[in-house]
């Protein structure tokens, strides 16, 4: 009843999809943007090419017209010593010829705002808004850009590099039962702890 | 007040505090992986329902015991406390696993070290995660500190 799943047409991702892009789309993508577009070296298959915070729009809807119909990941990096500092990456796809290609967009740490795609690929949002979340990179023209991992009253973007692992307490003191925990009021009677229990002796105050 | 009421009062307390420990109704408060385990308590291998607590409640205000399965974040927080004054007096809290007892591998700003920063915790079962016997284990040295009157479950007491 099963037998062997037929394609139309042969299949052709992987390496002959991003050989595709490598030699016919990224190069039309320089000759349409000139400066603004720049192909980087990548270890693995996958073309990127790093691009201008001024085109990314421009450049972004280009590509969607050209088949790139899939926004897979919006993500940040922090590259501290570095500037400009930081490097919002879009991995975009395209079904289904399987072509994949990386924008490397860099950002300046004075004023770190990119335009956002959110208006071409609707799975921009989400993503734009976590990186904004974590990183503090703005998105201009995001239509909510408001955090979405961490509490809505949360000060500082915690994935930056010069962020605390430790967040607010960084500082305090290091051992558990040297802070300010909660612990049920003493009993009369009662050895110390909340219960007495083997536990309860481990911050008891 | 005669001698003999005074016999019958405590007599009650008795009874009632092996009605709370013969019949605990959990709270299913999973977070994380240690919520797999905690699963298994009411599964035939471990059985909890021969101790009395295979009533695992997803509405707090049917639960009186807290089995906090896993790490909590601070956007959680909220959540936590206003379940746990949901849920109706006595109740009990036991930190299941490494992160609910101290934050475990997870000294970061997004998690808790520990619940009993915001709840006050019975029972702390170390592990990661904890086997279920373990939880099993917690629980029973919970009934028997309510027998002996020493875990009250969040009631005051002069």
């Amino acid at each position: 009843m099963s037998g062997p799943r037929h394609y139309p047409e042969p299949y052709r991702g992987g390496a002959a999809a991003l050989a595709h892009v490598r030699d016919a789309i990224v190069p039309a993508l320089v000759e349409a943007f000139g400066d603004g577009v720049e192909p980087m070296e990548t270890p693995f298959d996958q073309p990127q090419v790093r691009v201008a915070p001024d085109k990314l729009e421009p450049v972004a809807r280009w590509l969607k017209e050209r088949g790139f119909n899939m926004l897979v990941d919006v993500g940040g990096v922090d590259y501290l010593p570095r500037t400009p500092r930081f490097e919002v990456v879009y991995h975009l796809l395209a079904l289904p010829q399987l072509w994949r290609l990386r924008l490397r967009v860099p950002v300046e740490e004075a004023q770190p705002e990119v335009p956002t795609v959110s208006h071409l690929w609707p799975a921009a949002d989400p993503a734009e808004r976590e990186v904004w979340d974590l990183f503090g990179i703005r998105f201009a023209g995001h239509p909510n850009l408001t955090r979405i991992l961490m509490p809505d009253d949360w000060v500082g973007h915690p994935l930056r590099q010069d962020y605390p692992l430790q967040g607010p307490r960084a500082g305090l003191p290091a051992h558990a039962a040297d802070r300010n925990r909660y612990h049920a009021p003493k009993l009369p009677g009662h050895p110390p702890g909340t219960t007495g229990l083997p536990g309860g002796a481990k911050g008891g105050k | 007040m005669s001698t003999n009421n005074q016999f019958f009062l405590t007599s009650v307390e008795k009874f009632v505090r092996w009605a709370q420990k013969s019949s605990m109704w959990p709270l299913t408060f999973g977070l994380a992986c240690c919520a797999i385990e905690m699963m298994q308590l009411v599964s035939p291998r471990y059985d909890m329902a021969q101790f009395g607590g295979e009533v695992f409640r997803s509405t707090p205000r049917q639960a009186d015991l807290m089995i906090v399965s896993g790490r909590l974040s601070n956007k959680m927080v909220p959540v936590i406390k206003q379940v746990y004054s949901q849920m109706p007096d006595p109740k009990w809290v036991v930190a299941m696993g490494a992160c609910a007892s101290s934050g475990g591998i997870f000294d970061n700003y997004a998690i808790v070290q520990g619940v009993d920063e915001v709840l006050p915790v019975d029972i702390y079962v170390p592990g990661c995660p904890p086997s279920p016997d373990a939880v099993v284990y917690a629980v029973l040295q919970l009934h028997d500190a309510i027998l002996k009157g020493q875990a009250h479950g969040g009631v005051m007491r002069a």
